[in-house]
């Protein structure tokens, strides 16, 4: 079997010192901060690792925290090989967020990111192919934004109606 | 998701000579019949070979996401429903647990096995879709009516557990809606006696037929390498060989209390990987759910099926990535909780959306019906792509 939590944050200590945020959580939840300009470094790290063997980036996905001023883009790793989990935790700078692309390391990593910068605005550095995914290519702004507002329409088709159960 | 893209275009490179090739740009979707909801292709093809097959995805977004931000933690169930509505009853199930698992809920033993049971029929009915559709969409029209035939009794007997068909918003935080209604488990068991022996018919009719596997075997090889580089989950995954199951080595609910094998890929018509084994991993499913069936009928224990939950349901602040093994395999819920009585962020990994991301690698060098097989192989729902 795998690595527990604590181990697993060990040896990336090990290796990128201070780097590495403290352990946070505990199981599957466990996480810890990277500083944006780094993660790429940490995820080659924990993908070519033998005792970490992280062959598979289980999620990848992007929580707003504007009282942070910041938009963390959160990596759920995980190991076929060891089977064990563990979270990576990066934090943008809400006015302007950018983080290190990781679609190199993991193909999923691409559609994954271009997800996260259609609905929350974080531009990958070294992104191939950095469009919008779901949205519209000329939709205004990053809906899972906490401070978003729906336009009223788009080309000329309302957002809203008026309730059909008005007298 | 782009509102460009649909013109014709054609590239004329001359050799020099009088003769020139071209490549034909076709868009395919998005209500091509065979891609399974909305979605598109931009197919570019030299004749019937295909070059790439560029997926555009979005159709089908509703924000389901961002709903989730703003109806409250018992509020979203019927959403779920929604996300993926071929196989609903795992996003209830996964919606329900993650949001259990932070405000620190048990679920009462009978609940869980009643959510086992409803998530295993659920399975059999998204198999028989997948299984049905897959011989229709190559050209074989019998094999679907046979496979919605058998659907309808499994619609029938959810319909009496929860009322609905389709969209069943049966789970609830901390359990189900209803326990099982007077004399609903023998007639489970009748339909379990009288459906087993048909998936050896179906076996009969289509998977070993020759015509049939012809279309499948050795096409759209995935490598077990490609498939994790690729994220590739449940069916697909293990059409490749890999012998991961998230009941299996992640258990929750009461998979550990019921046993089951994991069917892998073994490549027996072709290569280990090719459309043949993820087809056939989803028949082998649909034998496992009846033996789970049948072990969860014959185990239920008598109890309450839902815990006591408030109504203003608050999980303290933290977050959760739960993960259910869902029809379409690993199905991975982050929710992010910030102590009030709507949730933060809702993310939704499912996995349609990581399996349609490698069409445009997989696709290259296929000709274009071959498309249609590798589609329905990989079991893609468009509203689970989307959200």
């Amino acid at each position: 079997m795998g690595l527990d939590a604590a181990a697993i944050h060990s040896a990336l200590r090990a290796r990128f010192g201070a780097a590495i945020g403290d352990l946070v959580g505990a199981g599957t939840n466990a996480s810890a901060m990277v500083p944006p300009d780094q993660i790429h470094a940490v995820c080659a790290f924990a993908k070519s690792d033998p005792a970490l063997a992280f062959d598979c980036c289980s999620n990848l996905s992007g929580v707003d925290y504007p009282k942070q001023s910041a938009i963390q883009v959160v990596y759920h790793l995980f190991s076929y090989q060891h089977r064990h989990h563990f979270v990576l935790k990066v934090n943008a700078v809400r006015d302007d967020p950018v983080a290190e692309s990781v679609s190199d390391l993991w193909s999923t990593a691409d559609w994954l990111e271009r997800e996260v910068f259609d609905l929350l605005g974080v531009r990958f550095t070294g992104h191939p192919d950095l469009r919008r995914i779901l949205m519209p290519e000329d939709w205004p702004g990053h809906p899972l934004r906490k401070d978003f507002v729906e336009p009223e329409e788009y080309h000329g088709i309302p957002t809203s109606r008026e309730s059909l159960l008005k007298a | 998701m782009g509102l460009s893209g649909f013109e014709v275009s054609i590239e004329r490179p001359t050799n020099g000579g009088g003769l020139s090739t071209e490549d034909m740009t076709l868009s395919m979707g998005p209500q091509h019949p065979s891609t399974h909801g909305v979605l598109r292709f931009v197919v570019r093809a030299d004749g019937e070979v295909m070059k790439e097959a560029i997926p555009d995805i979005g159709y089908l977004h509703r924000s389901i996401e961002k709903i989730a931000e703003k109806v409250g933690w018992h509020g979203f169930i019927p959403y779920t429903d929604r996300v993926d509505y071929v196989a609903a009853m795992f996003c209830n199930h996964a919606w329900a647990a993650a949001a259990e698992k932070l405000g620190g809920i048990a679920v009462p033993k009978r609940g869980e096995y009643c959510r086992v049971i409803a998530d295993e029929f659920c399975r059999i009915m998204s198999h028989l879709i997948s299984v049905g559709s897959m011989a229709m969409d190559i050209g074989a029209f019998t094999p679907f009516n046979h496979a919605i035939r058998e659907r309808e009794y499994i619609n029938d007997l959810i319909e009496e557990l929860c009322g609905a068909r389709l969209t069943f918003h049966y789970m609830r935080i901390g359990g189900v809606a209803w326990d099982l209604p007077p004399g609903w488990i023998e007639k489970a068991t009748a339909f379990l006696d009288r459906f087993e022996p048909l998936i050896d018919e179906f076996d009969d009719l289509i998977s070993f037929n020759k015509i049939f596997t012809e279309r499948l075997v050795n096409v759209a090889v995935i490598t077990p390498e490609e498939a994790i580089d690729y994220n590739l989950v449940g069916p697909n995954l293990r059409g490749s060989g890999v012998k991961y199951d998230v009941r299996k080595d992640e258990p929750y609910s009461i998979y550990p209390e019921v046993e089951f094998d994991v069917p892998v890929g073994r490549g027996e018509l072709g290569t280990v990987g090719d459309c043949f084994d993820r087809y056939i991993v989803r028949m082998r499913e649909m034998r496992e759910s009846c033996r789970i069936l049948r072990q969860c009928l014959r185990q239920i224990p008598d109890g309450p099926v839902i815990a006591k939950v408030p109504r203003n349901f608050k999980p303290p602040a933290g977050d959760v990535y739960y993960r259910v093994e869902s029809a379409r395999g690993d199905q991975g819920w982050y929710v992010v909780s910030d102590g009030t009585a709507f949730p933060y962020r809702c993310r939704i990994r499912t996995g349609s959306f990581t399996a349609i991301s490698m069409i445009q690698k997989v696709s290259r060098n296929l000709m274009i019906a071959d498309l249609i097989a590798v589609i329905a192989s990989f079991d893609l729902v468009a509203p689970e792509i989307d959200r």
